[in-house]
């Protein structure tokens, strides 16, 4: 097997080379999942608790004071939903943006494509994410909630995913960021703070009266996705407008990620 | 054939940043930011400057050179974990870099877990760690502290768990970073028997140290670097005699009296420097090499029973052997008396050393003292030590009769 070693500052995604590493996706993803709730009392039990929560407070104080119209969905089914993609795109982005500092003892010492560290990190969320469903789970039987379920074998892959690309793009951008401006480490909690209240959540898309407003909140990769799960639960239709927005904003923020991050890979051991 | 290894004029630069003006008053400060003006300039440092050598399959080749000679930056390159920023290397082969045992090793992980998550990182397959695990504890000798997170392990036995893992990767291109000079003596002494039967393997290694005795142990041929060049690619006998006469500057192993302080005393070591054996000033000796001190007193009194005191120190400080002499027996030059002392070659364990020196009289009253002056290393260039080299076996060696019958 032969190589070369030049200084190209290499920016096309080599994909056999990464599909040679794959085992090192799954050593990183599950050193994370192990390490996380180590020492804990209640283990695991924490990645369902957090959402859970939350969706206890904003359901005893959101939804009976700011009187928000959710449809026909108990509003504890409806917050949840949103809670759970969001969660994965919050903890994905925060371990991704963090990830490449937090192992740079080993980015300085052993060479492996750098991409699968911020990737693996945010694989790891989707555990929680599969614990949390089984509370979902469980909240819709306790509410008596219909589903669809054909809608639903859609939106669940499709909302995973677009997430995931989402929460990639952005995650490998911050990472490779805060690499070289360790600034980012106080500006990711912040902007995660603040974007949960831009995201559909706690309030429905149309909370947002319709105009400038609602169409900037429509170009969160999140809401069409949030939308649409909400969608297969109450059988609506989904709303593909508003969908191919999310699909299209997710795509964007992938591939900038990963131009972003291929970029200034290559120094990252000078500057880690 | 094709070499497995072609380094064709690698070199590497670095930017380093510095603040452009010597000092600057706040206000200045808060005006350039709000200008958005960028206060550091920056200086290209060249690391690495058109090294070119090519490696031949199974070679085994020592990077020696000082610090900051650029050995570990071309590690790194060689390894892909940066790029160079000019010239290319072709590479023919699986490589292994082994620039830190127990890279990746993770507190809250047991032992077991540890093995796996490191040997996946240096590059194994998880396929490969299965079949070798049992192998691994086996070297490494934790096996009783396998589902214990690693965190509860001593420093040791974290070390021989690191070194297990790296001693059983199986590459082609092995490269290693001056990673043996740790561990306990024993543990050391089974790594390099295990690297050594690694070489005779037929694997190609790139080995890094500054440990002398242990690259001739390991290497047919060596690469000696200096300020980013390399200066020579030859035997490793040859390039590590090269190394030790390299001389750094010359003021660590030179006294020199201060002139106001000791224009008041009677009689005051004026001058003293190391030397080699055709005087030539030296601070690095080869183990067989005789150390020599030329020490040079001034006497602004008539001489009586004044003696020169010589003391050897390790670099603790401790005092290794002390010599005396009468100051009478050295040569005279008007009021300057000097000579040479030779600790005979072949006696001073490998480390580093300083000297005290002081003019004393019998009855002793003391005219002049100076403590931890003319430091020098004796390198280790073939000792029986050379695998404990770091370790503190004592300061001599001494070949000593066994009688047996």
């Amino acid at each position: 097997m032969e190589y070369e070693i030049k200084p190209t500052k290499r920016t096309r995604i080599d994909l056999p080379e990464l599909w040679t590493f794959r085992e090192l996706f799954y050593f990183f993803t599950w050193r994370d999942v192990k390490i996380k709730y180590k020492q804990t009392v209640l283990g695991a039990l924490w990645a369902i608790l957090q959402p859970f929560l939350l969706m206890v407070v904003f359901t005893l104080f959101f939804s009976k004071a700011l009187k928000i119209e959710h449809g026909v969905l108990p509003y504890p089914v409806f917050v949840y939903s949103g809670l759970m993609l969001w969660t994965i795109f919050s903890t994905g982005v925060s371990n991704a943006g963090n990830s490449m500092v937090s192992n740079a003892n080993i980015i300085k010492k052993v060479y492996f494509p750098r991409l699968i560290i911020p990737i693996s990190s945010i694989i790891s969320t989707l555990v929680d994410f599969a614990m949390t469903f089984i509370l979902f789970i469980g909240l819709l039987i306790y509410y008596r909630s219909p589903v669809s379920f054909g809608q639903l074998c859609i939106a669940l892959p499709l909302s995973v995913l677009i997430t995931l690309m989402a929460t990639i793009g952005l995650g490998s951008f911050l990472a490779a960021l805060n690499v070289r401006y360790r600034d980012f480490r106080y500006v990711i909690p912040f902007m995660i703070q603040v974007l949960l209240f831009l995201t559909p959540v706690i309030y429905p898309v149309t909370f947002i009266p319709p105009g400038i407003l609602q169409d900037l909140l429509q170009l969160n990769p999140l809401s069409g996705v949030i939308e649409a799960f909400r969608a297969a639960l109450t059988g609506s239709p989904f709303n593909w407008i508003l969908i191919g927005k999310s699909i299209g904003v997710s795509l964007l923020l992938f591939f900038i990620g990963l131009a972003y991050f291929k970029k200034t890979e290559y120094n990252f051991a000078d500057l880690a | 054939m094709n070499a497995i290894l072609e380094i064709i004029d690698i070199s590497k630069m670095y930017r380093i940043r510095h603040e452009s003006e010597p000092y600057q008053t706040f206000r200045e400060s808060i005006i350039n930011l709000l200008k958005f003006k960028r206060t550091i300039s920056t200086e290209e440092f060249w690391a690495l400057k058109n090294i070119s050598f090519s490696v031949e399959a199974g070679e085994s080749i020592g990077i020696i050179g000082k610090n900051g000679a650029g050995k570990s930056t071309l590690l790194k390159i060689l390894s892909k974990i940066t790029p160079p920023t000019d010239g290319k290397i072709i590479g023919r082969g699986r490589v292994a870099s082994l620039l830190e045992v127990g890279t990746g090793f993770h507190p809250e992980l047991s032992g077991r877990e540890n093995i796996f998550l490191n040997g996946s990182i240096l590059g194994m397959r998880r396929k490969e760690i299965q079949n070798k695990f049992d192998a691994i504890v086996d070297f490494s000798g934790v096996e009783k502290f396998l589902d214990t997170p690693l965190k509860h392990y001593s420093s040791g036995m974290q070390l021989r768990l690191a070194f297990s893992v790296a001693a059983f990767l199986d590459p082609e291109i092995l490269i290693i970073d001056e990673v043996l000079a740790v561990g306990d003596a024993e543990f050391q002494k089974k790594c390099i028997g295990q690297m050594e039967s690694v070489t005779k393997s037929g694997r190609t290694i790139l080995f890094v140290s500054h440990q002398m005795g242990l690259v001739n142990q390991l290497c047919n041929r060596a690469i000696l670097l200096e300020k980013g060049k390399m200066i020579m690619n030859d035997s490793t006998e040859l390039v590590t005699a090269k190394y030790l006469s390299l001389r750094e500057n010359e003021a660590d192993n030179r006294f020199v009296a201060d002139p106001v302080k000791s224009s008041l005393k009677d009689f005051f070591i004026s001058e003293a420097l190391t030397v080699d054996e055709a005087n030539k000033p030296a601070e690095v000796f080869g183990f067989h090499q005789p150390i020599g001190i030329r020490i040079q007193v001034q006497a602004n009194k008539i001489l009586q029973d004044e003696i020169l005191s010589v003391a050897l120190l390790d670099k603790f400080g401790n005092r290794v052997v002390t010599i005396h002499k009468s100051i009478k027996e050295l040569n005279i030059n008007d009021n300057l008396y000097s000579g040479t002392m030779r600790i005979p070659g072949q006696l001073i364990a490998p480390n580093f050393y300083s000297f005290h020196f002081a003019v004393v009289k019998s009855d002793g009253t003391i005219f002049d003292i100076h403590e931890g002056q003319c430091r020098m290393q004796v390198a280790d260039t073939g000792t029986p030590f050379s695998q404990y080299e770091g370790k503190n076996y004592g300061s001599i060696i001494i070949n000593c009769d066994w009688q047996t019958d």
